[in-house]
């Protein structure tokens, strides 16, 4: 049907779209990496063409296990931290405001702009108003006193409480655990689903990291010379609730369009086998959901792991216990002139978010040709 | 049975109403604040209104905003504006012609919306100025085009897909060749996605931040970044911040509130297809 | 027709775009730009400048280009990005001391502008050691426009009659005071984000160390890790515990509000405060307010100093020099700091323009032992205090005074003090 002449115009027609993506894409990440592996940053770093010497890959061991790179190191804990549960809290409020505006009488548009409006403001918008919120003395730690409780104390953004810490010495040990839970969880959706390769691959491979975890090879490893404190920062929970606030509209819309699919003769089916309103969810609704919570997990998850103007508008650049990487590389590279560990902090949350995005990715094009 | 249904359903509205008014409490508590004096701002009474409605802040951040916001303005039309139309094309492409390496490009593009922009931001700026292109608007618009493809693309593509085959190649058989067929077929039926994706991509560059902030002189720079200077620079009185807060939100706002519908399907096509 | 319609659309914001770029691209005769941090209730200091400027040289149009907000770093990202790729603005405001010299001459990025001080006199002009801080063996590198102090106690004369407690003049009196004030549910000492602690810090520093170690530091003639510095760690500690709880929440200006408002006994910080209370808050100086030397630091004064220096390559340098004239004439000097609360960093000053805070401080400036402020720039360069804040943060979060020396005697070693 096409003509070579139309083939040759459509290829011209990408053409540019594709050169220039490959130059602010690939070739600026290419760019990127070659920087990490220098040593840009040292005395005169601001010179028009900097001199710089090929280190290789000291910038990236001396963030994870170099003394002073302490920061960045609590950065990744606080992004873990605040990843998980900006992740888990947006889904599971976005769900129930979903099924809260599917059961309304009345009123639906309006609710869904209401919990959807935040999703139209910048970060740096949200992050000014929710400073105000929360300031300590203030905002919603003085709301309960409206209604003649006593005021909230707890301190929102600048808390310097830390929890469930861990050394990060051991940092192998619990990337071990971590991928154990994961395969046990996914072992388990197997076995839900009766996948008897899929259970059995699983299987093994949690033996295997069990082993590895039961060995103590792992806290055998020293990464660094002394103990060193990493945890929750329970000052993060600030920046969750504004951040929770912001999307979980976002999570709400694809869920509500995610229930509109279902059809209705399949719950009517599920109702008339005797099956509650509560067993209808949860046994026809929810896993036909499964597939909306994995993309919004991936969005969600891509957001978390880049935060960046919301932090800054929040609680600002120099504030240790809300920090996190992208913050640090912003610091590293214009306050502290040290430019290639700035890039190596660029290129660690390039790979972060890789890992989540290119399964991601790879499945869903894959899906699309199938 | 029925009067306990009557009664849940109550409930529900209830509790909706509730979370509602949840979700309004920042909006009630910027208004609120913008409205005072700053003598008035006091964290301990920062819930009740005004005594006065004192409406000086939003002419001050007004005037302050004002070359901010026609930056702003610019960028996002300008950018918006080329990122859909190469997007449509794209998409276009994308969707209707097998090129070789098709189904490895489409991947490779979209890659391109989710990297942190940290990770190319030094290359970035030097290629900014080796161009000369650092610091004004243009510059400015070349990198929110370039960063919007992936996603106009993406968009664009899965619209078209929709579009049957049979309807091009009627077209084609009619003798209309790769840009008729665009023009007589695909363009018309492009309205609406054209709007998702216009509010889409406008929103996006009205809100960003981090190239606003960096590759940008004063002169050039967008209501965010103006936002965060007010904000950050002098965090003395509150009323301010509040109501430059407003103003930068409001076209984005009411665009949402105007356009929601289209601004949901940008959404959940963004999403991919899971 | 709807197909023409969006083609025309497109086409229009195309032609938008080359118009856009055609306008900004042309270079139009007779600019200055000016690059700074001052706005809000700095600005209008540079206002006046800028007008006297504009009086000077009416066929000069001044841009004036202001970054302010996130604690100084948004700043620091524009004029780095700039300066990287070659198109520096004609003059830029910057710490006199290491944030100069550190950053910007090492690079070879500043002219020389020996030349400018013999022609307008200004060797005799300036303090021998402030001239220091502007100068390499290679040359001098900026212009000076005012002089802060960083070292100052504010407080409430009638509050601090209220509650019983008059000024410490020493730390160990201020622990005398500061369970008093804490019954009485006062708060002794606010502090603000953090870069307000790193100021609180030196002020420490210099009462514990003294002025000749407190310089010491900066040789590297003294070591992070002795037990002199540790003891400063652990004086500032305790001083810590005697402050406000959500002190990273507050700006500097609310941490003095705290205490105009009475929440608050006392606030260290430098005399941009004094300006603060007196112009927006609308305090008398020394009846409204008070002030002392930060305790333990009388007789010694901590400077820092706004300059203004001639970017290699920059774009109107004409213009630019013109500028820098007038920046460190009398005439500008005493145009300039009267309305940003500082002194002038000329020894010539006319005293009578300041208010009763600004005499007093220009009085000490004159009779003084004059030392670098580390919060701001002088003392230390960039790298430094960029990891410093790392630092104070392990110990805020820590308390632990050996670790935060250790910390810092690595930071000193990386960036490179005192080589």
């Amino acid at each position: 049907m096409q003509s070579r002449r139309d083939n040759l115009a459509a290829a011209l027609i990408i053409l540019p779209s594709i050169i220039l993506l490959g130059i602010f894409v690939y070739g600026f990440i290419a760019q990127t990496m070659r920087v990490s592996m220098t040593d840009w940053g040292q005395e005169a770093a601001m010179v028009l063409e900097p001199k710089v010497n090929y280190i290789g890959l000291a910038n990236y061991s001396d963030l994870f296990t170099g003394f002073l790179n302490m920061r960045f190191r609590q950065d990744l804990t606080n992004m873990l931290f605040f990843t998980l549960l900006f992740v888990g809290l947006s889904l599971l409020a976005g769900l129930l405001l979903a099924v809260l505006i599917d059961q309304l009488a009345w009123g639906e548009t309006f609710f869904r702009t209401v919990f959807l409006y935040p999703m139209s403001l910048s970060f740096v918008v949200t992050g000014t108003i929710w400073r105000w919120l929360l300031q300590p003395r203030g905002g919603l730690n003085v709301l309960p006193t409206l209604v003649g409780l006593p005021a909230g104390k707890f301190l929102w953004l600048t808390s310097r409480d830390q929890t469930l810490a861990f050394d990060w010495s051991h940092i192998f040990y619990y990337l071990c655990l971590g991928a154990l839970i994961l395969f046990s969880i996914s072992a388990c959706s197997h076995w839900v689903r009766g996948e008897a390769a899929g259970l059995r691959a699983k299987l093994v491979i949690c033996a295997v990291l069990l082993g590895i975890l039961a060995s103590g090879v792992l806290t055998s490893i020293k990464l660094l010379p002394f103990p060193e404190q990493h945890g929750f920062n329970k000052a993060l929970w600030g920046i969750v609730l504004a951040a929770v606030w912001q999307m979980s509209g976002y999570t709400m819309a694809l869920y509500l369009a995610g229930l509109r699919t279902i059809p209705d003769e399949l719950r009517e089916a599920a109702r008339v086998d005797g099956a509650s309103k509560f067993q209808v969810y949860r046994y026809v609704d929810l896993p036909l959901l499964g597939p909306i919570t994995v993309s919004a997990v991936v969005i969600l998850g891509h957001i978390a792991l880049k935060i960046f103007d919301l932090i800054f508008a929040m609680a600002g650049p120099d504030h240790y216990p809300t920090s996190v990487p992208a913050i640090t590389m912003f610091l590293k590279t214009f306050r502290g002139n040290e430019l290639a560990v700035g890039s190596a902090i660029g290129v660690i949350l390039l790979i972060l978010v890789s890992l989540l995005i290119i399964p991601y990715l790879i499945t869903s094009f894959k899906a699309e040709e199938g | 049975m029925a009067k306990s249904r009557g009664a849940a359903k109550v409930l529900v509205q209830v509790l909706a109403a509730l979370l509602a008014a949840a979700y309004l409490i920042p909006v009630y508590m910027t208004l609120v604040t913008s409205l005072k004096s700053p003598q008035e701002i006091n964290l301990m009474t920062a819930w009740q209104p005004p005594s006065q409605v004192n409406w000086e802040s939003y002419s001050t951040a007004f005037k302050q905003f004002a070359p901010y916001i026609k930056n702003s303005l610019i960028l996002a039309v300008c950018a918006t504006a080329i990122s859909a139309a190469m997007g449509s094309l794209n998409g276009y492409v994308l969707s209707k012609y097998s090129l070789p390496g098709r189904n490895v490009i489409m991947p490779l593009i979209v890659f391109g919306m989710f990297i942190p922009y940290q990770s190319i931001l030094v290359p970035l700026f030097q290629f900014m100025q080796r161009t000369k292109l650092y610091g004004g608007l243009p510059g400015l618009i070349l990198v929110h085009v370039v960063y919007g493809l992936p996603i106009t693309t993406l968009l664009f593509r899965s619209f078209y897909e929709e579009i049957p085959d049979e309807l091009l190649g009627a077209a084609s058989i009619d003798g209309a060749d790769f840009f008729g067929v665009f023009r007589y077929v695909i363009m018309p039926l492009s309205g609406p996605p054209f709007l998702v994706v216009c509010i889409w991509q406008f929103t996006q560059i009205w809100n960003e931040f981090l190239f606003a902030v960096t590759l940008t002189r004063p002169s050039a720079q967008p209501i965010t970044v103006a936002l965060a200077n007010l904000a950050g620079g002098q965090a003395v009185s509150w009323n301010l911040p509040m109501a430059g807060s407003v103003l930068a939100a409001l076209p984005t706002v009411l665009i949402y509130v105007l356009l929601g519908r289209y601004f949901v399907r940008g959404l959940l096509a963004g999403a991919l297809k899971g | 027709m709807r197909t023409s319609r969006w083609l025309k659309l497109v086409g229009m914001c195309g032609a938008l775009l080359l118009m856009f770029a055609a306008v900004t691209s042309a270079a139009v005769q007779g600019e200055l730009e000016i690059f700074s941090w001052w706005a809000g209730d700095e600005g209008p200091a540079l206002e006046a400048l800028i007008a006297l400027y504009e009086k000077t040289y009416p066929e000069v149009s001044v841009i004036n280009a202001t970054v302010t907000g996130g604690a100084g770093v948004h700043a620091k990202a524009v004029l780095k990005t700039r300066m990287l790729g070659g198109d520096p603005p004609d003059t830029f405001q910057v710490h006199a001391g290491q944030e100069l010299i550190g950053t910007w001459v090492v690079a070879n990025r500043m002219e020389d502008l020996t030349w400018l001080y013999e022609e307008e006199g200004w060797m005799e002009a300036f303090p021998a050691d402030l001239l220091g801080l502007l100068s390499t063996e290679e040359g001098i590198w900026s212009v000076p426009v005012n002089i802060h102090r960083s070292n100052v106690l504010y407080y409430i004369p009638d509050n601090l009659a209220q509650w019983g407690v008059d000024v410490p003049k020493t730390w160990d009196e201020f622990f005398e005071i500061a369970p008093k004030l804490e019954a009485q549910g006062i708060i002794p000492l606010s502090v603000g984000e953090n870069w307000t602690a790193t100021h609180l810090w030196e002020c420490v520093a210099l009462s514990a160390l003294g002025p000749e170690k407190y310089g010491q530091l900066w040789d590297g003639e003294l070591s992070w890790r002795s037990p002199e510095v540790i003891a400063v760690w652990e004086l500032f500690g305790r001083i810590l515990e005697y402050t406000n709880p959500d002190a990273p929440s507050l700006s500097w200006q609310q941490a003095t509000d705290m205490v105009v408002s009475g929440q608050a006994a006392f606030n260290i910080m430098g005399d941009w405060a004094s300006g603060y209370m007196s112009t927006t808050l609308k305090l008398a100086p020394g009846t409204g307010y008070g002030w002392a030397a930060a305790p333990g630091t009388e007789g010694v004064f901590i400077m820092l100093s706004d300059s203004f220096g001639l970017p290699v390559g920059c774009r109107h340098r004409d213009n630019a020099i013109a500028w820098l004239r007038m920046l460190g004439s009398l005439e500008g000097q005493d145009t300039f700091n009267p309305l940003k609360g500082s002194i002038s960093a000329r020894i010539d000053s006319d005293l009578t323009k300041y208010d009763v805070y600004l005499q007093s401080a220009a009085n000490d400036w004159r009779t003084n032992r004059i030392v670098g402020s580390l919060a701001h720039g002088v003392v230390a360069n960039e790298r430094f205090m960029n990891d410093f804040a790392t630092v104070m943060d392990i110990f805020l979060a820590s308390k632990n005074a050996e670790a935060a020396s250790n910390a810092a005697e690595a930071v000193a070693i990386q960036s490179g003090i005192g080589r």
